[in-house]
């Protein structure tokens, strides 16, 4: 019951900043919208019981790379689009294609019911011991691969942005 | 069905406790430093109201209800009613994992004295913490004044350099403690003060690098560039006034007793004493209030070392705090993590 209510409320605001991030006229504005955005999407992490994916998404997406962009947004001091500008072609019909087939195989994992069912939040499932385990033993390759990528990513933007090292 | 009610009183009467505790302390901290900083400066202070004008935060308290609330004509009105609420959450959030003192015995059940006790409460109040500057950023941006924007920006920027010093320090003692549960990092430096984690766990290091770090995270002085009055008038709150710059002042302060309290937890021992069971009394309200004193006296400690500091040292100029974040916190914080983990696999620390 208590699961049910805080799901609906979490949904509401979810979904209701994402929308203000798409129609709304100030970028700061928009800006603001997707890091509550980002921090509704924790919420879902701990109503599944996945506490560490909720603090880090916080930590990391809203409280790290949102600030960064916000920090530009407010730099060009965009001033409010007075009217909204009517999109090109391209962006306003590929944008329905893209959604379209992005919904198309949302309900088609919904309807598989291995995906439908997960996950299990009696188990130990999402607790900072279990993803630990999983990740440091089942998924030990991907985990060093993407850390590798990650650095070699950081190294990239080092040497494109200083010239002079 | 009672086993639910008696867990959310328990509760709610705990976050009354804790809210009108820090509320309290915030008051008291700045009368606090009125006084301190004008011993330092060898004047008297506020002492007027009250013995010793302690009740100086109350009149000030009235003072900011009755003063005017300004809002620019071209500010952004929502946000700019918005940021200092944004200030304020994420350090009253914060704190709610920290234990301040031991788990209780009352009424036959065991009632640990913490708001939230997860499995990830150092996560969470690192997040909440990386959530702070938004409260700022807001300010600066909707003030559209350019020292406010400034201040803003320069917030933006320090609190992210500063974080992953602050958040690597951390990761030595979660590599000592090997959890996230601030109460068990708490139990295991039980016993004699040796066994705290800055002496028993070798974070001496980390412990510097966390303190320096936390003060650039509660833009005090020697990195109170967001505010820094001689180059940005008042920096992000310029254009605030009545309980509104009063919520920022606020968020200052729990903010600083929340770091306070952090750096207390995870390298001080927390409430723990520093005697061994020996020589404390038996398990009962002697002991429960001892410990919850060592907690506070600990915290006050750190209090009065951040105003200590702030009457002590200049001011940072901006590309010495850039310099000091990236250049030498940063890779500090990372050889200790290094150093920490070398000495855990070649069992030098013993969990």
């Amino acid at each position: 019951m208590a699961y049910t209510v805080a799901f609906w409320i979490l949904a509401t605001l979810c979904i209701g900043s994402a929308v203000v991030v798409v129609l709304g006229r100030n970028a700061v504005v928009c800006g603001l919208a997707l890091a509550f955005n980002l921090v509704t999407v924790a919420g879902f992490f701990l109503l599944l019981n996945a506490r560490f994916m909720a603090f880090v998404q916080v930590m990391v997406y809203a409280g790290g790379i949102m600030v960064l962009i916000l920090f530009v947004l407010m730099l060009f001091n965009i001033q409010d689009e007075e009217k909204a500008r009517m999109p090109r072609f391209f962006q306003r019909y590929l944008g329905f294609l893209v959604t379209a087939g992005l919904m198309v195989l949302l309900f088609a994992a919904l309807r598989n019911p291995e995906v439908a069912s997960f996950p299990d939040r009696s188990s130990e499932f999402g607790t900072v011991a279990a993803l630990g385990t999983e990740l440091f033993t089942k998924f030990f390759y991907p985990f060093e691969a993407i850390s590798v990528l990650l650095l070699v990513a950081m190294v990239g933007a080092v040497l494109l942005a200083k010239k002079r090292l | 069905m009672t086993d639910l009610l008696i867990n959310l009183l328990s509760t709610a009467i705990l976050l009354v406790v804790v809210v009108s505790a820090l509320m309290g302390g915030v008051a008291i901290m700045t009368w606090i430093e009125r006084r301190l900083s004008a011993m330092i400066q060898y004047r008297l202070g506020p002492n007027r109201v009250g013995p010793m004008g302690l009740f100086q935060p109350i009149a000030d308290g009235i003072k900011f209800i009755w003063k005017e609330d300004v809002t620019p004509r071209d500010a952004h009105g929502p946000i700019h009613s918005l940021a200092p609420a944004l200030a304020m959450i994420p350090a009253l959030v914060a704190f709610s994992v920290i234990p301040f003192g031991p788990e209780i015995e009352l009424f036959g059940r065991t009632i640990p004295l913490v708001l939230v006790n997860i499995d990830a409460g150092v996560l969470l109040a690192l997040a909440a913490a990386s959530l702070g500057v938004y409260g700022i950023v807001c300010a600066g941006w909707a003030s559209r004044n350019k020292y406010s924007l400034m201040g803003g920006l320069r917030a933006a920027a320090q609190m992210i350099s500063y974080e992953l010093a602050l958040v690597l320090a951390l990761i030595g003692v979660i590599l000592v403690s090997g959890t996230l549960r601030p109460v068990e990092i708490v139990q295991q430096q039980a016993g004699w003060f040796t066994n705290w984690n800055i002496f028993g766990g070798w974070q001496l290091l980390g412990f510097v690098i966390f303190l320096i770090a936390s003060y650039a995270e509660t833009n005090r002085l020697p990195f109170d560039m967001p505010e820094a009055e001689s180059e940005l008038v008042g920096g992000y709150h310029t254009e605030y006034s009545s309980m509104k710059f009063s919520l920022f002042f606020m968020a200052e302060y729990v903010n600083m007793i929340t770091s306070a309290a952090l750096v207390v937890t995870l390298f001080l021992g927390g409430y723990q004493v520093g005697l061994p069971a020996s020589m404390l009394p038996e398990a009962g309200w002697a002991l429960w209030i001892l410990q919850i004193l060592a907690f506070v006296i600990k915290v006050g400690f750190f209090l009065f070392l951040f105003v200590w500091v702030r009457w002590t040292l200049p001011r940072f100029r901006y590309d010495q705090l850039m310099n000091l974040g990236w250049k030498r916190l940063f890779p500090l914080a990372l050889a200790n993590v290094m150093a920490i983990a070398l000495l855990l696999a070649f069992d030098v620390i013993k969990r």
